[in-house]
């Protein structure tokens, strides 16, 4: 295709992404490196009939001036990284000179805000990908060998979890396991303790938010998978069988080989929707117990005083773990392109 | 059936148990949520005998009948949740629209064209298919306060639009891939333009492609919580911003059924959806991935 008509065909789109995907994260990048303006304090002096005092205000006319002439605030440099609710520097150094045992370095560091949510947010990422993946294998070997009838609502009902609102999907399955409600009662019964509350517990509400992640994208993975068996070649699987090969040897031999590139897809998709899980955690109001990195950015954006700047310092350091996840694939797909060419 | 594909019976049991357990777990909660709708608060939410839920004791005792509508009728007349619903189809409707038209011509060009820019565009992205949406809202914020463009619909149209680009662009381009190159290569050499040839000859076939691009394109922007809870006012609120809002209006009695009957009601159009676009949305799932 020529440059020039390759050039109008992609323009609208490119300037759609340039516009607002790639300038706002120059904005972002832009905006943690200020900080808001302090109040302007001002010294009154107070003559009464008993001497004069001296008291210090918030001039409210003058900070508002001073936020409306530089909206993005004051020049910090690297300070809102450092501070106490992102990289914690001074924190973390007092902390690793302070703590006498691993354990009780780590406990200090899970505390301080961003190292809370960075731990969070990996975790979940590496439990809900390879439950994903696997469990959505053994539903799609699963539909694969029962009779054709129950394919088709397996499907359909195997879409709900995924086609769903996250928000919608996670407040539904909360509702469930509400202390109150027909899961959380079974459980309560189950475990044998009437007081039993998952809102309450930290450890139940990252199993639970876990769980509402793998739920939601067993489909997926199902779906690839189901789509890849369709095309495993059936004379590898037929001469395999004639050598001898048992039920699993096959699955293990010819099938699985088959699925992997389909595996490299699924893991890539999952570990980028994983690590903005976001949804799940306003459904589940479960901030208190596990925030992760795009649940800190909400929370700073959000309220009555909107913290742009530590929002910002946040999406720049969620942009670099981003870019690390990422990394392998990028350079994957380069390699490709340049022996392809 | 060949030999390969035949399974002893206690496979076939195993299979067969899984794949049930599966389907209970995949649509149990919906069935659940749908049924509870049409209770009251002391009956969905059932502390005293989980058998409650099932048959209305309490619903019955409240309003004399084993169903009520009246969660539905707090969200929709009272709190308005129609408007926020009206506003949902306006938002979809021309993310769709302009997603589509921006997308085809994008992704015709890419898959027509072997020089390396086309590649490094693509690869740009797909980063930005990775960036989380709440990391672009707060580099949104400011300017669109400095510029008074924040709580219109129009915004947050755009706005979407632009999010939804690399995931379009990725799943057209597949497609496109699959249509030859020989057929708009011959309308060219027959006299036409690259956009005539792209007119005549591709728009006609393409179909299959977009409609399945498109209604991811409509899952995006009606699933979105992140842009359209940050970005839209109080009166412009779509569907879900609006279900967050009752959210933190629970605390009255009965207000949570009118979450329940708008969490049903976002479902609603979703489940006629997959009962209408099965075949398209498992073919646009696994198009990037078998092929590619």
């Amino acid at each position: 295709m020529k440059h020039g008509s390759f050039f109008w065909f992609v323009l609208p789109s490119v300037i759609l992404m340039i516009l607002f995907i790639a300038l706002p994260i120059v904005s972002v990048v832009t905006q943690s490196l200020y900080t808001q303006h302090e109040q302007v304090i001002v010294t009154v002096e107070n003559c009464g009939p008993f001497g004069c005092t001296e008291a210090q205000s918030v001039d409210q006319e003058a900070t508002q001036a001073l936020r409306d002439a530089q909206p993005l605030g004051k020049f910090a440099g690297l300070d809102v990284y450092k501070d106490r609710n992102h990289l914690a520097i001074t924190d973390v150094a007092r902390a690793w000179e302070n703590s006498d045992s691993f354990r009780g370095f780590w406990n200090t560091l899970m505390n301080l805000p961003f190292y809370g949510a960075l731990s969070f947010t990996l975790t979940y990422t590496a439990i809900v990908t390879p439950m994903t993946i696997l469990l959505g294998f053994a539903v799609a070997i699963a539909v694969n060998s029962v009779a054709r009838s129950l394919r088709g609502p397996t499907i359909f009902f195997s879409l709900l979890p995924m086609i769903v609102t996250p928000l919608v999907g996670a407040l539904i399955l909360f509702w469930m396991v509400d202390a109150r409600g027909i899961l959380g009662t079974g459980l309560q019964w189950l475990a044998n303790d009437p007081t039993l509350s998952v809102k309450a517990s930290t450890p139940m509400m990252w199993i639970m938010l876990m769980v509402y992640g793998t739920w939601s994208s067993i489909p997926f993975a199902f779906i690839v998978y189901y789509a890849g068996l369709q095309t495993v070649n059936q004379d590898t699987l037929e001469a395999a069988m004639i050598d001898g090969a048992s039920r699993w040897e096959r699955i293990r031999y010819v099938v699985i080989p088959h699925l992997a590139p389909l595996t490299t897809f699924i893991a890539l998709i999952q570990l980028m929707d994983n690590f903005r899980v976001f949804e799940p955690i306003i459904s589940f109001q479960a901030q208190a117990h596990a925030r992760s990195l795009s649940i800190a950015i909400f929370t700073d954006l959000g309220g009555e005083t909107r913290l742009l700047s530590s929002a910002a310092a946040t999406s720049v350091l969620t942009i670099v773990f981003v870019a690390i996840l990422l990394s392998p694939v990028l350079v994957r797909t380069w390699r490709d392109f340049g022996t392809s060419k | 059936m060949s030999t390969a594909t035949q399974r002893p019976l206690n496979v076939r049991f195993l299979a067969t148990s899984f794949l049930v357990l599966w389907l209970i777990l995949a649509a149990f909660p919906f069935l659940w949520t749908v049924w509870g709708s049409f209770k009251v608060e002391g009956d969905f939410f059932s502390k005293a005998d989980w058998a409650n839920s099932m048959f209305g004791t309490l619903t019955q005792a409240e309003t004399g009948g084993a169903f009520t509508g009246a969660g539905y009728f707090g969200a929709w007349i009272q709190e308005e949740f129609w408007r926020a619903a009206l506003n949902t189809t306006i938002v979809c409707f021309f993310v769709v629209t302009i997603s589509l038209t921006c997308g085809t011509l994008a992704a015709y060009a890419l898959s027509r064209s072997t020089y390396r820019y086309a590649f490094w565009l693509l690869l740009f992205a797909l980063i930005f298919r990775a960036t989380p949406p709440i990391i672009l809202v707060s580099g949104y914020l400011l300017p669109f306060f400095e510029w008074n463009l924040w709580g219109h619909l129009s915004t947050t149209i755009i706005v979407l639009v632009a999010i939804n680009q690399p995931f379009t662009l990725w799943m057209l381009h597949s497609f496109f891939k699959n249509i030859p190159k020989d057929l708009d290569e011959s309308a060219m050499v027959d006299g036409c333009t690259r956009f005539q040839a792209f007119r005549h000859v591709i728009i006609p076939i393409m179909w299959p492609g977009v409609i399945t691009t498109g209604l991811f394109s409509f899952l995006l922007a009606y699933n979105d919580f992140a842009v359209t809870q940050m970005l839209l006012s109080k009166e412009n609120q779509t569907v879900v911003p609006k279900l967050f809002s009752f959210l933190g209006t629970t605390q009255t009695k009965g207000n949570v059924m009118f979450a329940v009957a708008a969490v049903v009601s976002i479902t609603a159009p979703l489940f006629v959806m997959i009962v209408f676009f099965q075949r398209q949305i498992v073919s646009g799932l696994t198009a990037g991935a078998v092929k590619g």
